[in-house]
């Protein structure tokens, strides 16, 4: 890499890495080979800073969203304690109890990121009760569907409409425990979303996904059937 | 010595779970040379008369007999497992938790397309164990010590578990074996 008299150099985990101006927590660590866990963060769109999964310590002394924060001279960020682990490890079970994730019989199952990251964190079952919230189902769109009950509200299909494909299709509306994903129209279908639109992949759970061509990956040939969420960032490392 | 008692239960789940317990093959001789088998849908053995060393619980609980049965079990066993995704998260027999009780009951005996009950009548004998308005996973009526995911969890997943405690050691899945599908 061409050294460049402006970039900083910052540590994680007591590692120093070099990173460019500008560029986050997240962004330098990952072209430093280091994953940060994420689940909001989609490459190409502006970072929405909600699930938090992506939680780091700054300084031994502040939290933040590794994903929005960006980096400065001399940080020391903590990417792997026990204490970070355990927070965002607890942020993924509350998303499990918060939804109503049945991955025995979900399309996505095998692809889906929030699925890997629970495997990644070795989550075996949530330690919070589990809430069963009532969700809607949207089926009227002819090539795709919209399942609420898996939506984590990270707004990746929200900017990607908007940034990517130039359409206004996804919202939030509500707040705390009723804030809900909604469609621009009375239903799906009312809404200008294709099935080529980049929107429609963007989502990292089965809320989103194309009404044909379901279970089309068979069980271990999977996106994480054998390799966790993130081992393609750190493989970087040995190269 | 004698050997380390294991006993199971088959709560709200379909007995999948159970078939994959079977599904250990051959090895399942082995495991019969280091542990007995107590309590069990596979013996029919229906109450304790002796301490358990492990249980494992498939199904999380629909009903009052389920959760007796589990508070029976955390009283006998010393580790508890709780086995499947119907024990870990409640599984497909909770997808009625979305809709009220008496919703299901009336959909099940008297408005299904197939149903013929000229009487109306939705089974209330006494004997019959009274429905939870939800159904809850194992964790949240009784203390689990481990809880083994998947629908069924694999032979693998349970071999691993049951050889680890065992050898007196924590359970602690590779990846591959962590799967909740
Ligand atoms: S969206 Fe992911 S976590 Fe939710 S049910 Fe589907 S596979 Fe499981
Ligand atoms: S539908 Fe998918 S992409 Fe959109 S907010 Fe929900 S989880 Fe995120
Ligand atoms: S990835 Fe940073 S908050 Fe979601």
């Amino acid at each position: 890499m061409e050294q460049n008299l402006e970039a900083i150099t910052f540590t994680i985990d007591g590692v120093e890495v070099q990173g460019m101006p500008g560029q986050t927590i997240l962004e330098a660590a990952e072209e430093a080979g280091i994953y940060v866990p994420r689940l909001c963060q989609l490459k190409g769109i502006t970072p929405h800073g909600s699930c938090r999964v992506c939680t780091v310590k700054v300084g031994g002394s502040w939290t933040c969203a590794a994903c929005t924060q960006p980096i400065y001279e001399g940080m020391e960020v903590d990417n792997s304690s026990e204490e970070i682990q355990t927070l965002r490890k607890d942020l993924v079970e509350m998303l499990f109890t918060e939804g109503n994730h049945y991955c025995m019989f979900c399309d996505k199952s095998g692809n889906c990121e929030l699925q890997a990251m629970a495997y990644r964190m070795g989550i075996m079952a949530p330690k919070y009760p589990y809430i069963y919230p009532e969700a809607e189902l949207d089926a009227s769109h002819p090539d795709l569907f919209i399942d609420r009950n898996r939506c984590i509200l990270c707004a990746r299909c929200v900017n990607t409409a908007q940034e990517q494909d130039g359409k206004s299709v996804f919202d939030f509306a509500g707040r705390g425990p009723h804030k809900k994903i909604i469609v621009n129209g009375e239903k799906l279908s009312d809404t200008q979303l294709a099935a080529a639109d980049k929107a429609a992949d963007a989502c990292p759970v089965g809320a989103i996904l194309p009404k044909k061509g379901a279970y089309a990956k068979p069980v271990g040939a999977r996106d994480y059937d054998d390799a966790p969420i993130g081992s393609d960032i750190e493989a970087k490392v040995c190269k | 010595m004698s050997k380390p008692k294991v006993a199971t239960a088959a709560l709200s789940g379909c007995f999948g779970c159970h078939m994959s317990i079977l599904d250990i093959d051959e090895r399942i001789l082995d495991l019969i040379e280091v542990v007995d088998f107590h309590k069990s849908p596979i013996n029919d053995i229906k109450t304790f008369t002796e301490r358990c060393a492990i249980g494992i619980i498939e199904g999380g609980c629909c009903n009052e007999e389920n959760v007796a049965v589990l508070q029976d079990f955390r009283k006998n066993c010393d580790i508890l497992i709780s086995f499947g995704d119907c024990a870990t998260m409640g599984g497909v027999p909770a997808l009625r938790n979305g809709i009220p009780l008496k919703e299901c009951l009336d959909e099940a005996y008297i408005d299904g397309p197939t149903v013929h009950n000229p009487n109306k009548v939705v089974p209330n004998d006494r004997e019959l164990p009274l429905l939870l308005n939800k159904v809850r996973p194992c964790q949240e009526i009784v203390k689990i010590d481990y809880s083994l995911p998947g629908c069924p969890p694999s032979a693998d997943t349970l071999w691993e578990a049951l050889n680890a405690l065992l050898a007196d050691k924590p359970v602690d899945l590779p990846y591959e074996l962590i799967k909740f599908d």
